[in-house]
């Protein structure tokens, strides 16, 4: 797909990266490092291909972020390579960084816009670290479906304004619902190509 | 099984020829309860739905209704079970096109024994109910989509049924009057304590039931239990 703003609108290059920074990107870190150890530069490499797309990130974000990460002990360096230039610290995740990382994965997102990303994220990241996607699925499923119950009850007890007011949001909630069914039924054919 | 529990399944198998289309599904419903059951096409929720109802019989588990074992009853004993407490809504509304609409909401009446005026009667009250009494004489050919479902939707509570099994009631109908629909049948279901057993694929339909449930490759999950 090409990025830009052409004569069609926003494509998902230009889409994905506004939005993309909403999720947490610690626990993207995290999920990546629960996959595999590694350096600073490859965390970065492996989250700018599969997240970034032509938005990537600033080797001092992830410096940044894992330097907190190291602090708040979610990661450690498990071994220091020395190489031409500065030292190289390779960074693994603790039991704690784990128990984190799938605290989030659990956790439904508060239904909102432009929430995809944020629920892609944690998807790949689950089918990455050998968790169960289609759970995560089912819980924002949940979470979504309770959110329009109580809006429905709103609505049925509302004026015309309110209706019109949660039938907006509701549509909204219903396109989120539509995307999670789909990829919940595309989830073998995302679970074999986030392992290519 | 619980003392307000009115309909359970238990490790529900179902299959057509050699394919599966039920495999150890599960649900239960309480008194007076709305529940939706959603899932993508071919997930196996209408032949769940039909299994409830005692209209196909699983090849395993247990349907309990009321201490009466559903997949070992008669098949009489189940005709009259449906006629007596169950409720019936479908998609396209089924309405018997030879007889007005007066007489299709009566007609379950009369199935049960009643005689035809207080059948009517009382088939006339639930026309009032659903906002369609102008159409009492009119035949199912000569009304819309929405009033045709409307007038279904009395014709599945006029016998006051324990339980209405509604398959997709709101899928041939654009959003208005498909909520026109659910506003009905969620709101007389409630008013007259019956459970409501909803097949939808919409989840803004399935957002007037108390909680969902998923079937998916012909097994449930309790969404409102994930959280």
């Amino acid at each position: 797909m090409e990025g830009g703003v052409g004569p069609g609108g926003y494509t998902c290059h230009v889409y994905m990266p506004c939005i993309v920074t909403v999720m947490s990107l610690g626990h993207t870190l995290l999920g990546l490092l629960e996959d595999h150890p590694s350096h600073g530069y490859d965390i970065k490499r492996v989250y700018d291909e599969r997240f970034g797309h032509d938005r990537p990130l600033h080797y001092g974000q992830v410096y940044a972020t894992l330097s907190r990460l190291l602090k708040n002990g979610l990661v450690e360096v498990d071994a220091v390579e020395a190489g031409d230039g500065p030292e190289r610290k390779r960074y693994s995740i603790t039991e704690a960084g784990v128990t984190d990382v799938g605290a989030w994965l659990a956790r439904p997102e508060s239904p909102e816009p432009y929430l995809q990303s944020t629920l892609y994220t944690k998807v790949v990241l689950a089918l990455l670290t050998g968790r169960a996607a289609a759970d995560i699925l089912d819980t924002q499923r949940g979470e979504h479906l309770r959110l329009m119950r109580e809006l429905t009850r709103r609505k049925l007890d509302g004026d015309l304004a309110d209706q019109l007011v949660c039938d907006h949001a509701l549509f909204h909630l219903e396109a989120d619902l539509r995307w999670l069914e789909l990829t919940s039924a595309r989830l073998d054919e995302l679970a074999v190509a986030v392992r290519r | 099984m619980t003392a307000d529990t009115l309909l359970k399944a238990e490790g529900i198998h179902k299959s057509f020829g050699s394919t599966p289309a039920l495999s150890g599904a599960s649900l239960s419903i309480t008194a007076g309860e709305l529940v939706a059951v959603m899932g993508p096409s071919g997930s196996g929720k209408s032949t769940l739905l039909h299994c409830l109802a005692g209209i196909l019989r699983p090849e395993q588990g247990s349907i309990d209704y009321q201490g009466l074992e559903l997949t070992t009853s008669a098949d009489s004993r189940l005709s009259a079970l449906r006629r007596s407490d169950f409720g019936f809504l479908f998609q396209f509304g089924q309405l018997v096109p030879e007889l007005s609409c007066l007489e299709n909401v009566a007609l379950p009446l009369r199935l049960n024994g009643m005689r035809r005026r207080p059948a009517e009667e009382r088939a006339a009250e639930w026309l009032e109910r659903t906002d369609v009494a102008d159409l009492a004489a009119k035949r199912p050919g000569e009304i819309s989509g929405g009033q045709g479902q409307r007038v279904g939707v009395a014709r599945a509570l006029v016998t006051q049924p324990k339980v209405v099994f509604a398959d997709e009631p709101t899928g041939a109908l654009d959003s208005l009057n498909g909520e026109r629909v659910m506003r009905l049948l969620a709101g007389a279901a409630r008013d007259s304590g019956t459970a409501v057993v909803l097949v939808t694929h919409e989840s803004r339909v399935a957002a007037y039931a108390d909680r969902e449930v998923v079937v998916r490759d012909g097994r449930t999950r309790d969404l409102t239990a994930a959280i």
